[in-house]
């Protein structure tokens, strides 16, 4: 556990020099050394607040995230062209409904990352999490259907649960 | 090069522009403040995205473009957050939303109502 706590402080450092280097620009040894400075300070603090644990930085998504992200991207897109239509279309072909769609995942990060996804695609908007259901306000029949098949659910499972096993 | 770059870049542009005239022009026609978040959540991510990525493009490979990408990745994050934060708070506060085919808005009542009949 220790050591998991030190790989996280570390891996925390690093993300924050990353981001100071990337928002300076300036790579003078006196603007470095504040930048190391100040991330190690952040760290500190970080450290004694108890912030650092897999929901505050989650490393162990790792790689899958990444084309998770890809793959909802692409819904995005898709539910973008579909709602755009309806509100261009003079006839406004809309049909309000709610629905409960189970989030199977375990951990809170998972229900996070679920729930968002939801709320990113335009079309449906998560309202409440809670019990291991999201309560969706869907525009249209269509996409609450869509969402009903579970892919997305399948989708975040795979990606924020896999590894590890132990439930954050 | 420049030309196609800028080519590129404007089509980005504009068309990001129209997906948030979309967006406001969902948030006009929609029905209820539930129906409306789906229209802002257009000028959140195809809108938002579309503009950045033009800027982007302009910006070639230099901090600049890290910066906007970044940009784009916190808008990302906290755009859903306070999205599901508005909902809920409406929601919890008892707003029923308005479900099942909607007439059109009070300024076009004097359409027949044909989505009535659907199921």
């Amino acid at each position: 556990m220790r050591r998991k706590r030190l790989l996280h402080s570390i891996s925390l450092g690093l993300v924050l020099f990353g981001v100071w280097l990337l928002l300076s620009g300036i790579f003078e040894p006196l603007l470095l050394g504040l930048g190391v400075l100040s991330c190690v300070i952040v760290v500190l603090i970080a450290h004694r607040m108890d912030v650092i644990d897999r929901e505050g930085l989650p490393i162990h998504l790792g790689w899958r995230i990444l084309t998770y992200w890809v793959w909802l991207a692409v819904e995005i897109v898709k539910a973008n062209l579909d709602v755009a239509r309806r509100i261009l279309d003079p006839k406004l072909p809309i049909h309000p409904l709610l629905v409960r769609v189970k989030a199977s995942q375990a951990s809170e990060l998972g229900q996070v990352i679920y729930a968002n996804s939801i709320t990113l695609t335009p079309g449906t908007v998560s309202m409440q999490v809670a019990g291991g259901e999201i309560l969706v306000h869907a525009i249209a029949r269509e996409m609450a259907e869509d969402l009903e098949r579970g892919e997305m659910d399948r989708r975040v499972t795979a990606v924020s649960e896999r590894a590890g096993g132990e439930i954050a | 090069m420049e030309v196609l770059r800028d080519i590129a870049s404007w089509a980005l542009l504009v068309s990001g522009g129209g997906f948030c005239m979309i967006g406001g022009l969902g948030l006009l026609r929609l029905p209820d403040v539930y129906a409306r978040m789906h229209a802002a959540g257009i000028t959140d991510t195809l809108g938002a995205g579309l503009i950045l990525a033009g800027l982007m493009v302009q910006g070639g490979l230099s901090l600049v473009t890290v910066k906007l990408f970044l940009i784009l990745v916190f808008l990302l994050f906290t755009s859903p957050t306070s999205t599901y934060a508005l909902a809920n708070a409406a929601h919890r506060q008892g707003l029923a939303p308005l479900l099942g085919a909607t007439p059109l808005d009070s300024a076009a009542t004097d359409h027949k109502d044909e989505t009535s009949s659907k199921p």
